[in-house]
């Protein structure tokens, strides 16, 4: 077994691991290191104190106990041996699977802990996970599909912001759907004109971005200390409930965290689905990421560069107004800067997610699912001060980013103006 | 006799040169001034279709006279006597700082949406040896507004490495790192060592009086002017930052990073190296935003003391187009709209937020050279392009 692993009998299938480079020898090594660190967390911080069986809540009345010392044990255990392999041969393909099962153990882990002795109602947090997520998916979607076709869009959160002051203005005057359109409407025209000044007056897209999320912010504060809090009439519509998917809510598990949400997260889940085929199997999606990768190339095929970002960016913009729909959704009503800078952690998610929708979809829920993990923990008394859970999403990506690849690759030609032949 | 031929070709250059100067020159005059008047015309719009009681009553002539008002007090409030010019100090002081934080990242290429992060971070270090010391102020504020700088750099460092070693892309990290640094602010803000005393509500400690920035105008005994000698750190700070870029070697490598990374490579810079060192540096600067602001104008940390700077200084180093005059000229204005926004809502009732539009709305025409061209109808040449910084990167 001595033999030198060549990139030859590793193709073939003869070398027990893939000769490594340098680079991935010190990925690996740090990232092995972070599993070591993480087992030793886990032994002084979980495996410590009273323990307890945590009792978990499915839903209904169906529950399951886990005793919270021997799952750290086994959680701290499994992590240096992760880590062991990881710095000694890495772990190949299984890198990225390995890495995302560790996590939900650590996560698992920390919830048995807090929750030692006591009730914890998983598919309700679950529940609550999903539906945090829901905005950031809207916002994340918009961005993608800005930027496959070439446009940077770091203007999700004004995007965002147009759509729930619309939606909750126009649906306190007529009714909360006539609201929503309105919000894909407005946001739409706000997407088209940073398609027309960047395409039309090669301004900066960076700048134009920036302009229209201080643009919306000012206007919507404006109007609503100037107009709405002096007439109510104008700013309350009332919530949208939730809508049991009927028969498949009663589904054990995944029936209350799945299909007793409110529209929105069905949409959510089905437009992520759509535009990865799209984006993929489509001359639509072909043409589109053409034109983001090497716009000139795709001129030359005929293909219309300028046509083709004009719609992209227009639909982006719908769909980020009908997300900015979902505060007015879930609250009734439009505060001042309510997006609270979402429309920023779904740019993140969008570069998390490496452009694809269904990254996308899943760096959301790593966002909403800590969101939802805060609010429950703060009511569980843990002794963790709920500032750290509301800081833990954002160290962790960082965190993931940095040991897994080298950020974002991101399309070719964005940022760049277009000039047509 | 070794250089024969270069000099030859000099003359005509320099007059080319000297002539597209001077339309560069021209624009840099006329182009804002034509933004800032189509922002203001927009603004106009703004106020009076917003004003729907008296849109209502049809009553033209009251809204004509609240727009009037408006745009009055505007200049009144950040000019007119020394109670103006006093708060347009006070907004203008972190806004520079910050500014500069934001316009060191662009030169470098990179793009630092981390001000708040790094502000708030000074601060806190900032507001800690300004309650727990107690004088002589000799000592105190210095140290104090050195523990600012410092701090920021630390909370600074981090993306420029993540940058460098790991490639993550700088507006994730920094992202990231505004909202970790909100949560290590409002946890720390409520640790025994912080919290004032009897309060359950995160605020800190009051700094000593002897900690305090001393105060610019102290010699004309009028308490309510509270501008501080963090304006003079600030105009100091963007003097640094020309002495910086233009005098020495590192600033002329951080310009060739910015201007074509793959070319300063090739000239043997190290890019990571450069990448860290805006980094550290626009962390110093916020954070002494944020020390400026513990120790000066407020005297005291609270979760939201940074507020949004930080995204406000972006505005201030695109509108400067990140050189150290038009940085400072930038945050002159802003802070005088600020200063006089808070008039206009005094007097006429017409909201503040107003000035973010007209702020939204100038930075958007200073961009769009060509859209004014269009717009106004002038032909400006050389005015094709509108600043820029390239997107992503990769």
């Amino acid at each position: 077994m001595n033999q030198p692993a060549t990139l030859t009998d590793a193709y073939l299938g003869l070398a027990g691991s893939v000769t490594r480079t340098p680079d991935q020898v010190k990925r690996s090594r740090n990232l092995g290191i972070a599993y070591f660190v993480l087992a030793v967390v886990t032994l002084v911080v979980f495996a410590r104190g009273d323990g307890g069986t945590s009792t978990f809540g499915l839903g209904g009345d169906s529950t399951f106990g886990v005793p919270s010392i021997p799952l750290a044990w086994i959680c701290a255990v499994s992590f240096a041996a992760l880590g062991g392999v990881q710095i000694s041969r890495g772990t190949g393909r299984w890198q990225s699977a390995l890495i995302a099962a560790a996590a939900l153990l650590f996560v698992f882990t920390l919830m048995a802990w807090a929750a030692a002795g006591k009730q914890f109602s998983l598919t309700g947090t679950l529940h609550d996970a999903l539906k945090a997520s829901t905005p950031l998916v809207f916002g994340a979607l918009g961005g993608i599909m800005c930027e496959r076709s070439g446009i940077i869009n770091i203007a999700i959160e004004g995007l965002l912001l147009a759509g729930a002051f619309t939606s909750a203005v126009v649906g306190s005057v007529v009714n909360i759907w006539v609201g929503i359109g309105a919000a894909m409407v407005v946001s739409a025209l706000l997407a088209l004109m940073l398609a027309w000044l960047t395409i039309r007056f090669h301004v900066d897209q960076v700048i134009v971005g920036f302009a229209i999320n201080f643009f919306v912010l000012g206007l919507t504060s404006f109007i609503d200390s100037r107009v709405l809090t002096r007439n109510p009439e104008y700013n309350g519509t009332g919530t949208i409930s939730q809508w049991k998917v009927p028969g498949l809510h009663r589904l054990p598990i995944v029936g209350p965290i799945l299909f007793e949400q409110t529209f929105y997260v069905y949409v959510a889940l089905g437009l992520v689905a759509f535009i990865a085929w799209a984006l993929f199997k489509t001359k639509w999606g072909l043409q589109t990421r053409a034109v983001g990768e090497h716009p000139t190339a795709a001129g030359t095929l005929g293909i219309d560069v300028l046509r083709r970002r004009y719609i992209n960016v227009t639909l982006a913009g719908a769909i980020s107004g009908f997300g900015g729909s979902w505060w007015t959704a879930d609250v009734g009503r439009f505060n001042e800067n309510i997006t609270n800078g979402r429309g920023f952690i779904a740019l993140a998610v969008v570069l998390v997610g490496r452009h694809h929708p269904v990254g996308a979809l899943m760096a959301a829920l790593v966002f909403g699912f800590a969101d939802a993990l805060a609010l429950k923990f703060s009511f569980l008394n843990t002794g963790i001060p709920s500032e750290f859970l509301e800081l833990a999403p954002f160290l962790v990506t960082l965190v993931v980013v940095a040991s897994v690849g080298r950020g974002a690759r991101v399309p070719a030609a964005l940022g760049q103006p277009y000039e047509e032949q | 006799m070794t250089d024969v031929a270069a000099p030859v070709e000099q003359p005509p250059r320099g007059v080319l040169q000297r002539a597209v100067d001077r339309i560069d020159t021209t624009n840099a005059i006329v182009l804002p001034l034509l933004a800032f008047v189509s922002a203001l015309v927009i603004g106009t719009f703004v106020i009076a279709l917003s004003d729907i009681d008296k849109l209502k009553d049809g009553d033209i002539g009251g809204i004509l006279t609240t727009i009037k008002d408006a745009y009055l007090a505007l200049p009144k409030g950040a000019f007119d006597g020394w109670r103006p010019l006093n708060e347009t100090i006070v907004a203008t002081t972190p806004l520079l700082l910050a500014g500069l934080a934001v316009a060191i990242t662009f030169k470098a290429g990179l793009f630092n949406i981390g001000g708040t992060g790094q502000m708030l971070m000074g601060g806190m270090g900032a507001v800690w040896i300004g309650f727990t010391m107690n004088g002589p102020g000799i000592v105190q504020v210095p140290l104090g507004i050195l523990a600012g700088m410092v701090c920021g750099m630390l909370w600074g460092i981090v993306p420029g490495l993540l940058k460098a070693r790991a490639g993550v892309h700088e507006v994730i990290s920094t992202i990231m790192m505004n909202f970790m640094a909100a949560s290590l602010v409002l946890y720390t803000l409520k640790t025994d060592a912080f919290v004032r005393e009897g309060r359950s509500d995160p605020i800190s400690k009051l700094v000593t009086p002897e900690g305090r920035l001393p105060r610019l105008f102290g010699f004309l005994d009028r308490p309510e002017l509270r501008a501080h000698i963090g304006f003079l750190i600030a105009i100091a700070a963007a003097i640094f930052f020309w002495w910086l870029l233009e005098r020495t070697t590192i600033g002329f490598e951080i310009r060739a990073q910015g201007a074509n990374s793959s070319a300063a490579r090739y000239a043997g810079m190290k890019p990571g190296l450069l990448i860290v060192t805006s980094f550290v540096i626009a962390g110093g600067f916020a954070g002494l935003a944020g020390a400026s602001e513990v120790l000066g104008t407020q005297g005291r940390a609270t979760q939201g003391f940074a507020g949004s700077i930080g995204f406000d200084a972006i505005a201030v180093a695109l509108l400067g187009r990140s050189s150290p005059t038009g940085t400072a000229l930038a945050a002159l204005l802003f802070g005088a709209l600020q200063a006089g926004g808070q008039k206009m809502q005094v007097d006429t009732g017409v909201p503040v937020d107003l000035v973010l539009i007209l702020r939204a709305l100038i930075i958007l025409f200073i961009a769009a050279p060509l859209l004014m061209k269009a717009i106004w109808r002038i032909k400006a040449e050389g005015a094709a392009a509108g600043p820029s910084f390239g997107g992503w990167g990769s």
